[in-house]
């Protein structure tokens, strides 16, 4: 067995985090950052940090994943990171000419206490920000919250940059996607478009990390938001926020600041989450939705129908982010599906009492748990089993050890290619997520059968 | 030295050198250029074996982006991760604990079913702000106990992140005083990443601990005529398992490995070996010259990579123990293992020869591997390494004239004295002579560049800008480095291998691991994929008409 010393028995643990369901945040400010256009991001902090980050990216995404480093020594860990975070502003737009440099903090130079935004301005004061060119900041302490966290502070970071109040009101929103692939976002780009919405989507990281294979490497790829566009934020008639934990910080500042209200939504995964998402926009827009949308909203309804006896009532356990799961227990509840243990790494009592009100009709008894981990996880599926699992890619441990299909999804995905091609969001993403599920349970079912019950037709 | 020799001639490369260093530079800001100019040298062997200076194992330039990890990457990631029975505990937030859980693909083979086996566990204090101001000794104490309690595991080992060095939590205090309790060894390790200047000041962190707290504490033995160490191999894509068939078919016993497919007990009793057999010379010679200051065992480089080099290295064992038996039986396995490598490398050389590679990785693959492309006929026309020291470029000859600075002297050196009652050394000064005439030189390694032919380029903790350019200019055949670059490299159409972690294959040691990276090679840089990289209508964008058939 691989994951052998886990046992059924739950003991009360108070210090010790086993299988960690989450990372720490400067991993999620430096996604959000690769979604902005000609952006480098920097890590404020000791090499591993950048290290660590790059490699868990480029082995999710597996594209380059470029950032820089400040590269801290014993000396700047005792001093401060001031000397090495202004070298290293230099050093970037001398060597790499980015447009924009998002700095990103540690746990270490968080715990030193250096002060961001005033090294900015010295480095700025000494000529090393060539003109036309930005530096950014947030500060994500890795000893709160999860890469969530840093991802929302990084997107809140963009507003308070960039966004402006002056100038004239816009006829557009603002649209932000939340901590989903490059390709979600592009999908969610695409919903918009075909309602005929003018939207400014940030960050966005589609054509920044799905980039082809040309035999010619650029280091910063077409996509991302453009600088021009984040100084019009403020000139949007609203916001639309897609995840309250990774955008909704952002959605709030941009009102705070710029009087742009704001829509907090859950993400548009599956059918209902979908749906609230096309309604919001079009109540916003005043605009009717086109049918190409409600025929691709039935087909995702069609597939429903004719999966629907291979869902129901069958157990399923998620481990993910908050953002992502809320809309997916949801959707597993609207197919009959029976979510019954779900466990984020990320801490916040909301997801419990969210997720408790999403299965309340579940007829099963429901574990959840925020700020959870992975061996808890499993000593609750050791339990009471379920028929599938839904997560990342540690869980195969699970899987293999308790003999349970995986559909993975979510961050990281280590083992498979070409998932970031293919959106999980919106109702053509909802088609893909059911697909992946059937083909699951089903390639389990003809596994198991025995010989005078395999079926031909299914 | 016979290397020297084997090295061949300048491979005359088009741009010269010369002219490829002063572009490099030629990009930099003026401050930069000048320290980076140490770091990139045009390779020159005298007939001693004489090298020209390197720069390394100095301070990253920040922002240059570099491929360098941190202290705590070296200590708990490379050097004591792969222990299976013992319970690594990260103390501090979340994310070094987690990115460094699996991703080094160390695999380990556990007795039995009942074998204690945590690899594939992640165990973390999770430090939360709380801990942050008010320190996180006592969450530290309390998750100890609770992984004791959960796992009782053969040992808990715990490694330090960066904020517990500013913090200032006691972690060696708590390890004395929950080993005292609970009657398990816990050991501490402060690799604050911060430390050093890369992950190589976390190897000797690693070795450190590991010798003061565990090498020695078990003096029973295992039978065996030729007892041995290995160390410096951590199994990556099950390189060990190889070596230790090749070992067990030799007749030799293998006391403990630092640290690939190992156990704590191992450890315990690796000073009763007669022989260490150091593979990564740069993570390891500190172990190796511990135990050979305290215990009397001589150390002796070897090279599981490359068939001709291990035939090398089984025959340099051989001859250290000076047994017709024992040289006997690892003549009869090369005999046994070579045919099928030959057959194989008659196939795949037509294909590969004089094709060229470019080795940026680690802190000895990048020379060890050499050894597999000059089997196959590729030349080496760039290396160099991202933690080394001078000595892994230049050779233990320039121990004594390396300036040790601020950021070296951080790391605690050991001051080792022989033990009183086990110091016993394993070979007289006399038959040492008598061996070193012969070819045989214990407690030495010569270093990547005396193997590297003149005017090839050697380039110390390379940049992402200089990597870049090298592609440019020298649009090599492969390129070899890690998971950072990868994509990069693969981006401008060249062909690349991760060393670190294989590409999830392997293994690669010993004669069945050559013939896997003979095939792997073969199967990239032969790959259908760069054929494709222009589509029809940008080969010929000519038009000739509209709707031809018209």
């Amino acid at each position: 067995m691989l994951l052998r010393h886990t046992t059924a028995e739950v003991r009360e643990r108070t210090a010790l985090t086993i299988n960690p369901a989450k990372t720490c945040q400067p991993i999620g400010a430096m996604y959000a950052a690769l979604g902005i256009h000609r952006c480098l991001p920097h890590s404020h902090g000791s090499q591993g940090c950048c290290a660590y980050h790059r490699s868990a990216l480029s082995r999710h995404y597996r594209e380059p994943v470029m950032a820089g480093t400040s590269s801290f020594t014993e000396g700047a860990s005792v001093f401060g990171g001031q000397a090495n975070l202004i070298q290293a502003i230099h050093h970037l737009f001398a060597i790499y000419d980015p447009e924009v440099i998002a700095i990103h903090t540690t746990c270490l130079s968080e715990t030193i206490g250096d002060d961001i935004p005033q090294i900015i301005a010295k480095a700025r004061d000494e000529g090393k920000v060539p003109p036309g060119r930005y530096v950014i900041h947030a500060n994500t302490p890795s000893y709160v919250g999860s890469h969530v966290t840093g991802f929302a502070n990084m997107v809140k970071a963009m507003v308070e940059y960039f966004a402006t109040a002056e100038g004239p009101r816009e006829k557009q929103i603002n649209l932000i996607p939340g901590y989903v692939e490059p390709a979600d976002m592009e999908e969610i780009s695409r919903m918009v478009e075909e309602l005929g919405i003018r939207a400014i989507l940030f960050p966005d990281t589609s054509k920044v990390l799905n980039t082809p294979q040309t035999g010619r490497y650029t280091m910063y790829p077409p996509g991302g938001v453009r600088v021009a566009d984040l100084k019009r934020l403020g000139h949007s008639l609203g916001t639309v926020a897609l995840g309250p934990l990774a955008s909704g910080p952002a959605a709030r500042t941009l009102d705070t600041r710029c009087k742009v209200p704001c829509e907090i939504l859950d993400l548009p995964l599956g059918l209902a989450a979908t749906d609230r998402f096309i309604d919001t926009l079009r109540q916003i827009a005043g605009v009717a939705v086109p049918d190409s949308l409600t025929w691709e909203r039935g087909r995702l309804l069609d597939v429903i129908t004719d999966m629907h006896q291979y869902f129901f009532g069958r157990k399923v356990a998620l481990a993910g982010d908050p953002d992502q799961l809320i809309p997916l227990t949801e959707f597993l509840v609207d197919i009959d599906m029976w979510p019954i243990h779900m466990v984020t790494g990320t801490p916040g009592k909301k997801f419990e009492s969210r997720i408790r009100a999403l299965t309340r009709e579940v007829p099963h008894p429901v574990n959840v748990q925020a700020g959870g981990d992975l061996f808890l996880l499993h000593q609750w599926i050791k339990q009471e089993p379920v028929d599938l699992l839904i997560g990342n890619t540690y869980l195969k441990y699970i899987a293999r050890d308790e003999d349970i299909p995986l559909v993975r999804f979510g961050f990281p995905i280590l083992d498979r290619i070409g998932h970031i091609h293919f959106p999980t969001v919106g109702y053509r993403g909802g088609v893909r997520l059911l697909e992946r599920i059937l083909d699951a349970l089903l390639d389990r079912q003809d596994r198991d059968a025995p010989e005078e019950r395999f079926e031909l037709v299914m | 030295m016979s290397e020297v020799l084997e090295a061949g001639s300048p491979p005359a490369l088009t741009p010269p050198p010369e002219e490829v260093k002063r572009e490099l530079l030629a990009g930099y800001p003026t401050k930069v250029a000048r320290k980076r100019a140490h770091h990139i040298v045009v390779n020159a062997v005298d007939p001693e074996g004489t090298v020209p200076e390197i720069a390394a194992n100095v301070r990253t330039i920040p922002g240059i982006i570099t491929q360098r990890g941190c202290t705590y990457a070296g200590c708990k990631g490379v050097v004591l991760g792969p222990t299976r029975d013992i319970v690594h505990l990260t103390h501090g937030p979340i994310g070094c604990g987690f990115y460094s859980w699996l991703t080094r693909r160390n695999q380990t083979r556990p007795k039995g079913p009942e074998d204690l086996n945590f690899l594939t566990y992640c165990f973390s204090t999770d430090m939360q702000e709380e801990q942050i101001i008010f320190g996180g000794e006592k969450k530290l104490r309390q998750a100890i106990q609770e992984a004791y309690e959960l796992f009782q595991p053969r040992a808990i080992t715990i490694f330090a992140t960066c904020p517990v060095g500013l913090i200032g939590d006691d972690i060696h205090a708590v390890a004395r005083e929950m080993k005292e309790k609970l009657g398990i060894n816990v050991i501490a390790f402060s690799c604050e990443g911060y430390k050093g200047v890369s992950q190589s000041a976390g190897h000797h962190i690693a070795n450190n601990g590991l010798f003061m707290h565990v090498v020695g504490l078990d003096d029973s033995t295992e039978a065996g005529k030729f007892r041995v160490n290995l160390l410096g191999e951590y199994n990556i894509g099950g390189d060990a398992f190889e070596i230790e068939r090749l070992f067990e078919e030799c007749g030799l016993t293998l006391v403990a490995t630092f640290s690939g497919n190992s156990t704590y007990e191992q450890f315990a009793r690796a000073h009763t070996a007669d022989l260490n057999l150091v593979m990564c010379h740069r993570s390891i010679n500190y172990m190796a010259d511990m135990m050979e200051a305290r215990f009397g065992i001589p150390w002796l480089k070897v090279n599981f990579l490359g068939a001709e080099a291990t035939a090398k290295s089984l025959r340099k064992i051989a001859a250290y123990f000076e047994d017709p038996e024992l040289a006997a039986r690892v003549e009869e396995v090369i005999v046994r293992e070579m045919p099928a490598v030959a057959a194989l490398l008659e196939e795949v050389r037509g294909r590969l020869a004089g094709k060229k590679a470019m080795l940026f990785v680690g802190g000895s693959r990048a020379h060890h591997y050499q050894e597999l492309f000059r089997e196959i006929g590729m030349e080496t026309i760039a290396a160099g390494y991202e933690f080394a020291h001078r000595d892994d470029y230049e050779g233990r000859r320039v121990l004594p004239r390396i300036k040790v600075d601020a950021d070296s002297r951080n790391i605690e050196e050991l001051q080792v004295e022989p033990d009183p009652r086990r110091y016993s050394p394993r070979i007289t000064p006399e038959d040492q002579a008598r061996l070193a005439m012969a070819g045989l030189v214990l407690q030495d390694y010569e270093g990547m560049m005396p193997t590297m032919a003149c005017g090839t380029l050697v380039v110390d903790d390379i940049s992402h800008y200089e990597t870049e350019k090298l592609i440019e200019l020298y649009r090599p055949d492969i390129i070899c480095a890690g998971i950072k670059e990868k994509y990069v490299i693969q981006k401008s159409g060249v062909p690349m291998k991760q060393l670190h972690n294989y590409d999830y294959s392997g293994p690669y040691a010993g004669f069945q691991g050559a013939i896997n990276f003979y095939r792997e090679i073969d199967r990239m840089v032969n790959s259908k994929v760069w054929r494709y990289l222009k589509a029809p209508w940008q080969e010929h964008p000519e038009l000739t008409a509209t709707y031809v058939w018209e």
